[in-house]
């Protein structure tokens, strides 16, 4: 006799949090902090390993936050991806910057980049959004294949004296004993970590406020929700451009650690929006943990298949037809419906007895 | 000014080219409000068709290009009616995913049975003929035929739209869907009808893609982007308006290729943006999205 008892005239409350998310927070908290200290221990292989999941789950959550609430099927994020990685080769090699600091300025130029993109493309509604913003990718790829001091269509290298000169390099160094391209490698693992859990983050509080509420709506049903008065080009601008600034951030990260940039592989579709897809859908598109789901399954199928090339592709795209006709919540959807569980809710629940939570809303 | 007078002969002709890659998108999308995104790779898919019987049985690429006809209208139909047809809802997210997905499976699929290699469809002396205009310009047999193939792609659409009962039946279904069924008709037969008939224009579309030009398993996603801005610069719904828009974009692109050969693919994507900002629903808009 709590909640409806003091409060007689309304017997309901709205509630976000679940049994289980906070022990899920817990949990997170004690991952986020094995992870940071794993390069004390481990081998430098795993270090090098868990910086492609790191990034590739920040690409996902983005994307996932674009198509699975904003309703931005969005073909083309390997723009960004491309641009912020340019961006830090044009900060780091003529520019002199530091790489550390080039990479929250990548960020910030996507922004400015993201906004006029995005007022040209969402002139293109649903499906034709999605191959408009492909081609903006496009016109993005055939730019920086024509800056010739980047390398132009053959593209360029970061020489060691940018990537060996990251401020904490020493510190790492005599801290961990290990010798300069190792502690490189761990700078990079904690700025992938450091993006991917920010990421994260951020796109669980937006979802869990008063934002997240208007992008639930649009997602459900967009005319519903502008009948209740959410300003729908405005929301979904903000996601686009937060999500470019984000983007671009990991994009630079990227080519931090790949230390070599083309236009074609910078602005390759496959590699950072069709693995991305594959990542969202087969995890489940619209919820927090799916992208998480989903990056782990790519990275043991990538880390175990690979090296089949095309008939790994040819499998990647049949797994993710066939999750999309018989699963199309997949496969964290399937789990969370199949034992009503959420780790990281994000949904109001309208619980009308106080002692029974468990009342569906 | 020959150049110039040149680059515009051939922009129109190249137009062609495009309309024909556009028809088909423009056809699917008309009747049954499906963007698919493997339209370039069944568009490359039906070349390799076209050379591999060319290349089995002896034939010209014309008369190959004739025998695939039937062949590629029932895989159309198949894949409309196996899958497509269960993707189509409310939810903009399973057409557009399982098209993606199945251009991946195409592209990877060729490249495991063709190689990377470029191919090309040979015809014997037709490719090289030519014939000149006046004023120092002559063009190709072979772009004149594409231009010809695709007006006349158009006309037949235009007949089988709005003359024939099974064009009533795809106006009928885009417009209502629901009224459609409750006259009678067959949804799922009417779609994958349809998607027969753009497989029909996808083969014309290719057997000119391998004449003019080496193709490759991985060239389809820029075919899509093409035929995409053809059909929106032509405004949606509106077969002759998709004509205009390929020719729009082929003039784009070598106008822009007549400055620096490298500006060719940029300038046809940057006059499809600025037409979209200051015409967003394109140049001869017939329906309304």
């Amino acid at each position: 006799m709590d909640a409806g008892a003091a409060q007689p005239a309304q017997p309901f409350r709205i509630q976000t949090a679940a049994g289980a998310s906070r022990f899920a927070w817990a949990a997170a908290c004690c991952i986020l902090l094995v992870l940071a200290l794993l390069p004390a221990f481990a081998a430098r292989n795993l270090i090098q390993d868990l910086i492609f999941p790191f990034y590739m789950l920040a690409l996902a959550q983005c994307w996932n936050l674009l198509a699975g609430y904003a309703g931005l099927i969005s073909v083309g994020q390997q723009a960004f991806v491309g641009l912020g990685g340019y961006l830090l080769f044009a900060l780091t090699l003529p520019g002199g910057i530091n790489p550390l600091l080039a990479i929250p300025i990548a960020g910030v130029v996507s922004a400015i980049f993201a906004l006029p993109t995005a007022l040209i493309v969402f002139r293109l509604r649903g499906a034709y959004f999605a191959i408009g913003s492909w081609v903006v990718a496009e016109v993005y790829r055939l730019v920086f294949a024509q800056f010739k001091a980047l390398g132009g269509g053959t593209g360029t290298s970061l020489p060691p004296s940018v990537t060996s000169t990251m401020p904490g390099i020493e510190w790492v160094k005599s801290l961990l004993n290990v010798r300069t391209p190792a502690a490189r490698d761990i700078i990079s693992y904690w700025v992938a970590l450091a993006l991917m859990a920010v990421t994260l983050a951020l796109v669980y509080l937006v979802l869990r406020s008063r934002r997240g509420l208007a992008l639930g709506a649009i997602r459900d049903q967009e005319a519903a929700a502008a009948s209740l008065g959410v300003d729908i080009y405005r929301v979904k601008l903000a996601v686009y451009v937060a999500t470019g600034a984000l983007t671009g951030m990991i994009g630079a990260l990227i080519y931090l650690q790949k230390a070599r940039i083309s236009p074609d592989a910078a602005f390759s579709v496959l590699d950072w929006t069709a693995y991305v897809i594959f990542i969202v859908v087969i995890g489940g598109i619209g919820t927090m943990e799916g992208p998480a789901v989903g990056t782990v399954i790519f990275y043991l199928l990538q880390r175990n298949l690979a090296d089949f090339g095309a008939w790994y592709l040819i499998l990647l795209g049949t797994l993710g037809i066939l999750v999309m006709l018989f699963a199309p919540r997949g496969l964290w959807g399937f789990i969370a419906d199949r034992y009503d569980l959420t780790f990281f809710p994000t949904r109001r629940r309208l619980v009308v007895h106080a002692r029974d939570p468990t009342t569906p809303g | 000014m020959t150049d110039w007078l040149n680059a515009l002969a051939q922009g129109v002709l190249l137009g062609g080219l495009y309309a024909l890659f556009a028809a088909g998108l423009s056809l699917i999308f008309g009747v049954m409000r499906l963007v698919n995104l493997a339209h370039g790779d069944l568009i490359v898919l039906a070349a390799f068709v076209i050379l591999f019987l060319a290349g089995k049985l002896g034939l010209d690429p014309f008369v190959a290009a004739m025998v695939s006809l039937p062949i590629l209208f029932m895989v159309g139909y198949a894949l409309q009616h196996v899958l497509l047809n269960r993707t189509l809802g409310r939810d903009l997210l399973p057409p557009l995913l399982v098209t993606f997905g199945l251009s991946i499976i195409i592209q990877n699929g060729l490249l495991e049975i063709f190689s990377a290699d470029s191919q090309r469809l040979r015809s014997g002396s037709i490719e090289t003929a030519s014939f000149a205009l006046g004023g120092g310009v002559a063009v190709g047999v072979v772009p004149v035929l594409t231009l010809l193939s695709a007006i006349a792609v158009i006309v037949v659409l235009n007949f089988v739209f709005y003359r024939t009962a099974l064009g009533r039946a795809f106006r009928a279904t885009s417009d209502d869907l629901e009224i459609a069924q409750l006259m009678g008709i067959d949804h799922r037969r009417i779609f994958a009808t349809a998607m027969g008939l753009a497989f029909v224009v996808i083969a014309i579309a290719a057997l000119y893609l391998g004449l003019r030009a080496n193709f490759d398993p991985s060239i389809g996603p820029a075919r899509l982007l093409y035929a995409f801005e053809a059909v929106i610069i032509g405004g949606l719904g509106s077969f002759w308006g998709t004509l205009a828009g390929g020719i729009i974009l082929g003039l784009a692109q070598t106008v822009g290729a007549q400055f620096d050969p490298e500006w060719q693919i940029l300038s046809g994507h940057l006059a499809f943006l600025l037409l979209l900002v200051f015409k967003p629903r394109g140049l001869f808009p017939r329906a309304l999205d």
